[in-house]
Order: C-alpha cells, then structure tokens, then sequence
C-alpha cells in the first residue's frame, strides 16, 4: 500500500495520463511541470487564491492542495480542457466580450469555478454566482465584469457584442475586446513561471527570517558538496558590479543579496540553485547561517526617535527625502478663514497582492544574458541588471513575458539580477518563482502614512488655507520613497483651489521592508484625510458637501498649488455634476432607511480626486514604433508593458486610426527591449497618456511618409495588401509595390517611430513649477450600510466619474475603473500588511466577491491636447476616491470620522464607543 | 524517500500507525497550506481510499459522520433543522473549492481556535470516535479539543467519525460569524446555537462561541438563563456580559481586538438568540 514509487493514472481532459510526481507532489505542480499545462496556475500554494482551480470529477476544488495520489483514477479538468477544437466555449468567449479578464493570472480558476457552477446550475442568480467563484481572488477587475460574464453566459444577463470589425478612423473609441485577450482564456497565455527550457536550473533565495540584524555564513562549499544536486549557493561576494539597485539614477541603496547586514526581515541573503529536486528538499534553516538579531527601526515615530537607530549609514536621522510645496501665505490663509477644521490619519502598509507571485528565467547566449521576466519596467530592469553585472546595457535583453498583475509592485527588481547573476556565472538557464510569503515579505508596499492637516474655508465655503504634513514608512531602502515625497505636497490639497497652502512629506527609512510604488504614489493615503477636511468644512459652513465641492473645485485657468495653471482638460467640475442626480436621491435614501433606527445606518459620501500623468517634474519619454513589412504586415513595436491595464489593445487602437487602417491588421510586439523602443515604465498612469501619444505620432508619421511615397493627399484611404499598398484619393488610385523595398532588419520595408516626453518644468524649493503636463481627474460616491454594534461596513454602490480626456476604449477603460475601486474599498476596509504576521492571502485580506458592490462608471471626456485623441490616464486615478467616498459615508452615518485605515470591524466600533462616550461625559 | 500510504481500509490503516508516526491526511486543505515553500516530505497515512469513512449515515440514537465526508457533502444531506447552523457553517469554510474537498473531522483535528466546525458541534453535543487498533473510545467535541492546535488525539488513533446524538424534530440551530470579508474569511468571532424549544418556550438551549478562546467554548450560565424562557424576539435579552465573560479569554491580533471580540460576541449571541425565538415562536 506504499504507493511512493508508483506512477498515478488519471483522466486529464478526457484523455488518460500518467503522473509520476511522487505522490504527496500537490497535483497543480504535477500538471504544469509533467503535462505541461500550465494553464493552471500557482498563486499561493494553500487555497487562498484559488487560481488553481480544477474540477476534479466536475467538482472544484484547488489543485494546488489535491496530492497527486488522490487524483489516481479520477477525472480532471483544466482550463485547457473548455475550449474545443480551438474555439472558446461560450463561457470563455463571454470572459471575452465582458472584458473579464484583465492580466489574466485569475481567469482559468474563474473559468473553471464558473463551469462547476453552471454545470449544476444552468440560470444562477447574482447571488449564487457569487458564492460559487467567491474562492477566486481576482486583484485586477473588481469582480463586476466576471459576474456579469457568467450571468450571460447563463442567458440572464445579456451584453452588446464588442465591435470586432471596426472602420478606419474609428477604432479610438471603440468597445474593442481585449486583442491578446483569447491566450489568457485558453491557458495559452505564458506567464513568467510558466516557462524555463528544459534544462534550466531551479534558484531559491534565503531570505532574512529578522527585521534588523547581522549575519556570518558558514562553511557554503562544504555545504554544497554535500547535496549532488546543489549547484552553487551565491553571496553578495558573487556580484561583478554593482551590488546596490534602486529605481533612481543615484541613490542605489538595495543590494541584490545583502552583505552582512539585513535591515528588513524578508531581504535575500543567499541564492541557492540546483536541480528543481534538491532545491525544493532544502529548508531554510539548512543553510549555515549564523543570525544577530538587533532592534528594529519601527514606525516613522521609531524613525524619528531621538537616540533611534540608523537604518542605512550614511542616513543620518533616518531621512530618506522631504517634500514641500508652499503658496501664499499660510498664516493669512487661515485669518482669513471663518471655519478650520483638522486632524490626524494614519493607514498601514498596504501589499500589491497580484496573484501572480514574481518569476522569470534567463540564459546566458555568448556575452549576453536573457532574461524572461513578469515585468512592468523592461529597459529599467535591463539598465539594471547590467550594472549589477558589471556588463553593458546593451548586452542585456528583457523579454516580458505576460504579467499577472503589477500595480507598481513590479517595477522594482525582484528576479532579475538573481536568475541573470546565476545564468551568468553557471552559463546554464536558470529560473525563479516566489512562494506567496516570499513575495508578500520581500516586495515593496504601500507606505504607511501618519498625517497631520488643516483646512480653512471662509464663511460662504470658499477654500482660505490648508496645511498638510505626512510621514511616510519608506521602509529599509528607497526604492520610490522619494517619488512618494515629491508627488504628495503636490496632491495634497486635492482638486481644488486654495490660495494659500503648506504640504510638506517626510519619507523615514525603518526596518520594515521597502515601500514603492503602489497605484497613486501616496496620494490615496493623502486623499482620505483632504477629502475628510472638505466634509468637515462642508458641514460647519452649512452646506451640502458636494456642492462645497463643486464651489472650490479646481477648472480651466484656475492655479494649483504648485502655481500651474490649467489651461486644458480639467473636467473635475463635470465629474460632481454627474454624481448629482444620484447624491441626491441615494441621500434621501439615506435619510429614510436611517429614520427608522436601528444597528443598521445608511450612509452616502463623495469624494473628489486629480492626479499628474506622468513622473513629477522630470523627463519620461516614450518612443513606439510601428512597420510595414514586404509582405504587408502592419506591426507595433510595442515597449508599453501590459500587466492587464491594456496597452496591447488600446495603442494598436490608437495606431490603427493614426495610420488609418483596420485594428484587426495590426500585430502587436510587446516589450522586447531588442526589439522595442524604451516606452518608460507602466506606472504614474502614463502610458495611455505618453505612450498613445508616441504611437498617435508613430503612425501619422509613416502615413505622412506613406503617402508623399505614393503621391497622394492627406485624405487618401489606405488598403494595406498581400505585398502591397492600395492608396485611394478621390478617383486617382496608387500601388505601392512593398516587396520592391528594402527590408530593415525586423524585416519591415516601411517604419517610423514617434516619441513623446510629456513638456513639465522644475518644482523650486517651494514646489512651485509644471510637475506635469496634464491631470485626471475624478469623483466618487459612496453608499454603505454601517453596522453600529459591530463595527462592519458593506458599501453597497459606487458611483464613479472620470474625466479621461477621451475614452480610447469604454470597456477597458470600466475595468481599470473597477478594479481601481476595489482596491481602494480594500484600504479603506481590510487591508493591513503586518512584517512577519500576514505574509499569506488568507491573514492579508483583499476584497472577495462578496465585497465588491454595484459600480455605475462615468466617462467624462474633457480632451487634453497633448494626449492621443485627447486621451489621458486612469490607471491610478480610478483608486484615489474610493477610500475617502467610503470614510465620508460611515461619517455621514454616524458622525463618526475614521482616522485609521483599514478600518476594520474592531476599529470602526471602537471609534463609535469613543464618540458614544464622548458623547455621555 | 519518505512514505505514502493510502490504505482502502480501516484496518490497515490503523496497523500502519500502530507501527510508525504517520501524519494522516484527509482533505488536505491545513496540511499543504502549512508547507508553502517547504518540502512534502512527512510520512503520510491518506485516508482517502477508505470509502467506508465517506457519508453520513442514521443510527438510531445519532447521526454518524463520516471522517472523510466534506463539508459540500454536509450541506448537500438531507438533515434535520438541528443541522442548519452546522450547515451555514459549512458554506463559509473558505471558497467552495475548500467546501469540496476539506472534511469536518479534518476540521477539528486541525484545532484551530477558529475552525468554522466546532461551535454548531460543540452546541449539538457531538462527539468524536476516535479508532485505534486497539479499540475505539468516543470523546465530546469540548474534550476532545484541548488547545489552540491540540487534541486528545493519540499517535496511533485516527477520527474515524463525528457522532451527532439527535435531537427532538423542533430542535432548531443557528450559525453566526463575522468576519472583516464576505468569502475566505477566518473568523473574528464565531456563535453556534442550538434551540430545542418545549412548547413556546425554551426547553434546551446550547450556545459555543468561536475564537474567542484557545478552544469553542460553551456558555453554561447562559445556556442555564435562557432554559425556559418564552421563545420569542425577547430572548436575546437573556444575555449578561456576566455570562459570557467568565468563560471566553478572546485575545488581540491582526483580526481585531480582545475587547471588541467580547463586545461583538454579547452583541452576535443577542441577535442570533432574539432572531431563532423570533423565528421559532412565530412557527410554534
């Protein structure tokens, strides 16, 4: 009955295989590395995700908790099983049309949790959907687009084909599906720990198990020696150049593996490679490490501490970066106001959570390195890597493969110069995958925040003065602290105009691990506590908080803090407009559900948001490319990585109107640095914005150079053929013989490039300058149900408008939206990152299914000049409102302000006690 | 190279423990979560061959469960209204992939302080079969318990059943939670209640709170107010911080604090006790 050496027989998708992983091999390993069905994918290991869903006899479960042993003689179903003869199902072609995957990493678990449940239940309602895929985390959609799939898949809930066939001139626009939608549906999609060549080598990173401390290796040859299939363990003595990274030029400050110190607990020590076998039987605590653990840094108080520690030598005081912007005069700012109000905030360190862990693998081909990598940021990860190496820039190649969720979290290195610094010394591919806690300890996060601000408004509600302080946790190394620092006295304030305002930010380096880059930069945090102040203020003066808004909202020809003035695409006011037809009526709702008491309380908030597309006040071009080979073939030349938000859809969209051919003719090459121009990163919601625009120029370039080619005027209609290019203008008729030219090395005989760097000026030392070249802006409202008793809020509907310059593509655009949303509920409600304590999926709570509610979306079109077809970005704006609509709801409520995010249950009630209390005495 | 047994009967299941530590496996959803990154190399006793383990059966005096049966098993059985808390109970054990593959006994050796299982056991008075090759002893659910991840369990015993005594036909249960999300949510606070009315009042009350203790703990003194009491929406008004202070030890972490956990516990037992007398006395 010891079934250990025995081969396990199974049915996978109606065809018997054989699995001879041993037997306790959890059966989601066994199918992507032994079938190569890699269409299951691995997010946590331990049931959390659910990304790895199966049926197993046509019920679902996780197949990364299924031992092989169990599956012996039963019948599984992957997602590589829906699809038949090549052609989606009708569950997966309405995945499609809804826009329900956005990266894709989730989809397959979707999918099969959505087949499981409509195998047993043709015609399921909202609620039954719900709780049949509420064991899929999705991290991307917000859950509303998948819902809505399944519902009409089930026939209840119908929607609109996407327009496939679009004209000429009119892709922009259009509710295209995603175009590199289909491979994530069928499992086809390559993810980075979806692929290593057969021979490549397994490396596992030992990371540091203390927040602060000292370390001494033992005896590592004699280690290795030991275990045959152990190839090398790597130190920070191993690194030819530069053992330091950073997102910045100068200023590098994390190594790769650290060297002697650890200052945040989760920091890579050692890289251990070998054959994937002997890898995964090591423990950590195999290893001869020798740890001294020191006291930690904790908390920007920690920081600050008079006597506190030094974090990194060198940082005398702890300081990382200050920021400051300064207009006016403060103190006559709040003379001349009548009402002032203020307060405190703090909200925690806040995890990306994509559910697609960190992973990539490269090889070594003569004197270059590849590395194939889940990436938001390829020419930085090169430039990088290279300096790691000791090696030139060019002697890198990035190549993307398809990422499963970023939202700044991937900007940062994290495989890369492990997996390039191995294949360089070994001269053998070698490859690295995350666990879950791995990437949950080692990633950067959101930075912890400690607010202090005031606001003043005069008697009418017209906006005096506000004053703004933040410290932010940095955490160990800088990574993007200072961007975080700079970005937020710029934000601060919030859309609106103040005559006299001081924001100032401190970013702290603490033994915590690093805080990045995360979907706003700092501002979501700043926004809760400047859109607090607004209602504050609303209610002293007397008046309806969203008209206090509109009545100070920043428009056309008004001046920001930072002395710019707007001179286009500023629809704030447009976006409250919009809510107002439902403010009104959700708070007369309100009023009634809340007259008839009860534990139950009703509330409705609002929230306004801007935030700069693009880096603060410093240059971020973007170069695209687009060619024409001999053969006719239109192709993109893509570098504006896509981690779900959708730049392999809309720049073909946008090139396609440029050129003036059909959407459908255009291939798209994403983001390889040999082959790609640097597009800049897939952060500070730039690349709708910087990246349309250079593809916008990119493809008016080649017509313009088309047409002079052919002759023709600039109305000419262009009919790109087999080899050839019909252009039509009036009656007059002109081939171009494509084959007759010369072919550049991509093979292309036609090609231009476009490059745009969004025109900004300096900050001065008072933050006064053009941080940026044009803003989004947004509104959101919010209605929760507040459970006074117990503390718990259930937001039941958002309302979100946005001013996008020009919707590039609607559905798109509502996914990014939604997905905004979510996870701006999660940090206003249950999202907490505590070092060393929720390090999983199941302590770390991200939104569910269940918490998602009803998501009206908005499109104001405001255009903005300089984006393509007066297109700006979204991609952070959608998050910033969410938390502080729902903070002003429970105020609304309740009269309860809550000043703690996340605002779980224990939180909320201890805030309502306090004001009960408060209230008695 | 470490051990794999999975035995399609009891017997030889139970003589591969006799022999060896084994660490036995059911459903597997504690067992891999708790070696993410970490290698499969314990020695394992499945039980999963065993089919006999699967299913629950009537006995005449109780309802027998199955070691290996599921909680999608548990909520797909027709039951009677004592079992309903136990079944909402089951539909909140993580998503329905856990549903489907997690089992009750695998629930409650696990021991977690907050294993969804344990309070509607606890308040059914369900005991544990715990087998041997020696012979077979039964244990309450609250003895069986002993801590935050420990049991009577000895190393050469196996659950091989949950052992449900019935209850009169009126008996009635409920299952309430709360938790900072809707699905996939360990819990802050757990309630388990059965009701067995005598007439239109209460004849038989049993309550267990969850993590709010190292173990489910009942609520005697308050099990003892409520006996008699007319079933009706005034029932919660039994509940005294008294009676349940004496007897939960809730603790601070991540999910919330200990203060909040007790004042969330009166708050949920008053609820969940005015809405079944509510419920009962209207259907009475």
């Amino acid at each position: 009955m010891n079934i250990a050496a025995a081969a396990t027989k199974l049915t996978v998708n109606g065809e018997a295989a054989a699995l001879r992983s041993p037997p306790a091999t959890r059966l989601a390993e066994a199918l992507r590395s032994e079938l190569g069905l890699t269409g299951t994918k691995v997010g946590c290991d331990a049931g959390d995700c659910g990304a790895c869903t199966v049926l197993l006899d046509g019920e679902q479960v996780c197949a990364c908790m299924v031992p092989v042993a169990q599956a012996a003689g039963r019948d599984v179903t992957t997602v590589e099983g829906l699809a038949r003869d090549r052609a989606l199902s009708d569950l997966q072609a309405a995945f499609l049309r809804h826009g329900a995957a956005q990266c894709g990493i989730c989809t397959p678990g979707m999918l099969m949790a959505a087949r499981d449940l409509l195998d047993r239940n043709p015609s399921p309602t909202e609620r039954e959907a719900a709780d049949a895929l509420g064991g899929v985390l999705c991290r991307c959609t917000g859950y509303r687009k998948i819902v809505e799939a399944v519902l009409d898949v089930a026939g209840s809930q119908p929607c609109a084909e996407p327009e496939t066939h679009v004209r000429p001139a009119a892709a922009v626009g259009a509710r295209i599906a995603r175009l590199d939608g289909t491979p994530k549906l069928t499992g086809d999609e390559v993810f980075g720990a979806d692929f290593a060549p057969p021979d490549a080598l397994t490396l596992r990173v030992i990371r540091s198990p203390v927040a602060r401390g000292r370390f001494e290796t033992g005896d590592l040859a004699a280690f290795r020696q030991a275990r045959p299939g152990i190839a090398a363990v790597l130190t920070a003595a191993d690194i030819p150049g530069s053992n330091a990274f950073g997102v910045y030029p100068v200023g590098k400050d994390q190594p790769v593996l650290a060297d002697r110190i650890v200052r945040y607990r989760g920091e890579a020590v050692l890289a251990v490679v070998g054959n994937s076998a002997a890898v995964a039987a090591l423990r950590d605590e195999d290893l001869p490490v020798s740890w001294h653990e020191e006291e930690p840094v904790v908390g920007v108080e920690g920081a600050a501490a008079s006597g506190a520690a030094i974090v990194q030598a060198g940082r005398d005081g702890n300081v990382l970066a200050r920021g400051r912007v300064v207009k006016g005069d403060i103190e006559r700012g709040f003379a001349e106001a009548d009402f002032v109000a203020g307060g405190e905030w703090r909200t925690s360190f806040v995890e990306h959570a994509y559910i697609e862990p960190e992973a990539g693998w490269a090889r070594r081909i003569g004197d270059r390195l590849e590395i194939h990598v889940s990436t938001q940021s390829p020419y930085m990860d090169r430039d990088e890597t290279a300096l790691i190496l000791g090696i030139g820039e060019e002697q890198v190649r990035i190549v993307p493969t398809a990422c499963g969720g970023g939202f700044g979290g991937k900007l940062d290195l994290s495989v890369q110069p492990l997996v390039a610094l191995a294949a360089w010394t070994l001269g053998v591919p070698v490859r690295c995958t995350y666990t879950r806690p791995e990437s949950m300890a080692s990633s950067t996060k959101r930075h912890p925040a400690a607010i202090r601000a005031r606001a003043g408004c005069t008697a009418e509600g017209t906006l005096t003065a506000f004053e703004f302080h933040g410290d932010f946790d940095s955490g160990a190394y800088a990574s993007w602290g200072p961007t975080v620092a700079d970005r937020v006295p710029v934000h601060a304030t919030g859309p609106y105009v103040v005559p006299h305002v001081k924001n100032t930010s401190c970013a702290w380096l603490t033994n915590a691990p690093p805080s990045g880059a995360f979907r706003g930069f700092g501002v979501p945090q700043s926004a809760i506590a400047n859109e607090a102040l607004l209602d504050d203020l609303a209610g002293q003066c007397g008046i309806d908080p969203l008209a206090f808004r509109l009545r100070n909202a920043i428009r056309k020809g008004d001046e920001t803090s930072s002395g710019q003035v707007l001179e286009h695409s500023a629809g704030l006011a447009d976006c409250f407009e919009a809510l107002q037809a439902d403010w009104d009526r959700e708070r007369a709702e309100a009023e009634r559900i809340n007259r008839a008491g009860g534990p139950l309380r009703r509330g409705v908030g609002v929230a306004g948001m801007w935030y700069g597309c693009g880096n603060t006040s410093m240059s971020n071009p973007s170069t695209m490319k687009i060619g024409i080979s001999a053969e006719g073939q239109v192709t993109l030349y893509n570098g504006a990585m896509d981690m779900g938000q959708g730049p392999n859809t809309i720049m073909p969209q946008i090139a396609a109107d440029a050129l003036g051919v059909p959407v459908e003719r255009i291939a798209n090459i994403a983001g390889d640095t040999d082959r790609t121009a640097d597009a800049g990163k897939s952060s500070a919601s730039r690349q709708t914005f910087v990246s349309g625009r250079a593809t916008q120029i990119a493809g008016e370039t080649l017509r313009a150079d088309i047409l002079r080619l052919a002759n023709v005027g600039p109305a000419a209609a262009l009919e790109i053929g087999d080899g050839r290019i019909v252009l039509r203008d009036g009656d007059a008729e002109r081939t171009l013989d494509l084959r007759a030219m010369a072919r550049d090395a991509e093979g292309d005989v036609l090609a231009a490039d476009g490059t745009f760097d969004p025109p900004t000026e300096p900050l001065d030392a008072d933050g006064q300058g053009v941080p940026y070249a044009t803003y989004g802006f947004g509104a959101h409202l919010a209605v929760i149900d507040i459970d006074i008793e117990l503390g718990t809020v259930k937001v039941q509907r958002i309302v979100a408008a946005h001013d996008v310059g020009r919707a590039i593509n609607p559905t798109l655009l509502e996914g990014q939206i939604h997905g905004g949303v979510a996870q701006g509920l999660g940090l206003a409600l249950m999202e907490e990152y505590v070092p060393g304590r929720t390090e999983n999926l199941h302590d770390y709570l991200i939104p569910t299914f269940g918490d998602i509610p009803p998501i009206d979306t908005i499109l104001i079109e405001d255009p903005e000049p300089l984006g393509p077809y007066g297109a700006k970005g979204i991609g952070e704006q959608a998050l910033i409102p969410t938390a502080p609509a729902i903070f002003n709801a429970v105020h609304h409520a309740t009269g309860v302000r809550l000043r703690h995010a996340p605002a779980l249950p224990h939180r909320v009630r201890e805030a309502l006690l306090a004001v009960q209390e408060a209230g008695h005495t | 190279m470490s051990v794999y047994l999975r035995p399609d009967n009891l017997e030889e299941a139970l003589d591969a423990l006799r022999c060896r530590p084994l660490t036995v496996l059911a459903g597997g959803t504690d067992y891999f979560p708790g070696r993410v990154g970490r290698p499969l190399d314990d020695d394992l006793l499945d039980l999963t061959g065993i089919a006999a383990l699967r299913g629950i059966a009537d006995e005449g005096g109780y309802w027998r469960i199955g070691a290996l049966t599921t909680w999608m098993d548990l909520v797909r059985a027709d039951l009677p209204a004592c079992f309903d808390g136990l079944k909402d109970a089951a539909r909140e054990v993580g998503g329905v992939q856990i549903q489907n593959a997690g089992t009750l006994a695998g629930n409650l050796c696990n021991a977690s302080p907050a294993a969804d299982g344990a309070p509607n056991l606890a308040a059914l008075e369900a005991e544990v079969e715990l087998s041997a090759a020696d012979g077979v002893r039964r244990l309450p659910v609250t003895d069986f318990l002993t801590g935050n991840r420990t049991t009577a369990l000895e190393s050469n015993e196996i659950v091989t059943a949950v052992l449900v005594p019935k209850l009169p036909g009126a008996a009635a249960s409920a299952f309430l939670k709360l938790g900072a999300r809707r699905y996939l949510v360990i819990s802050i606070v757990m309630i388990g209640i059965v009701l067995v009315p005598d007439g239109g009042t209460v004849g038989n009350a049993r309550i267990a709170v969850g993590a709010c203790s190292p173990v489910t703990r009942r609520l005697p003194a308050l099990e003892a107010a409520l006996n008699g009491r007319p079933l009706d929406a005034a029932l919660g008004e039994a509940v005294s911080a008294e009676t349940v202070e004496t007897v939960l030890t809730p603790i601070d972490d991540v999910r919330g604090s200990a203060g909040f956990r007790m004042d969330a516990t009166l708050t949920m037992l008053r609820r969940g006790l005015s809405d079944m007398g509510r419920r009962i006395g209207a259907g009475a």
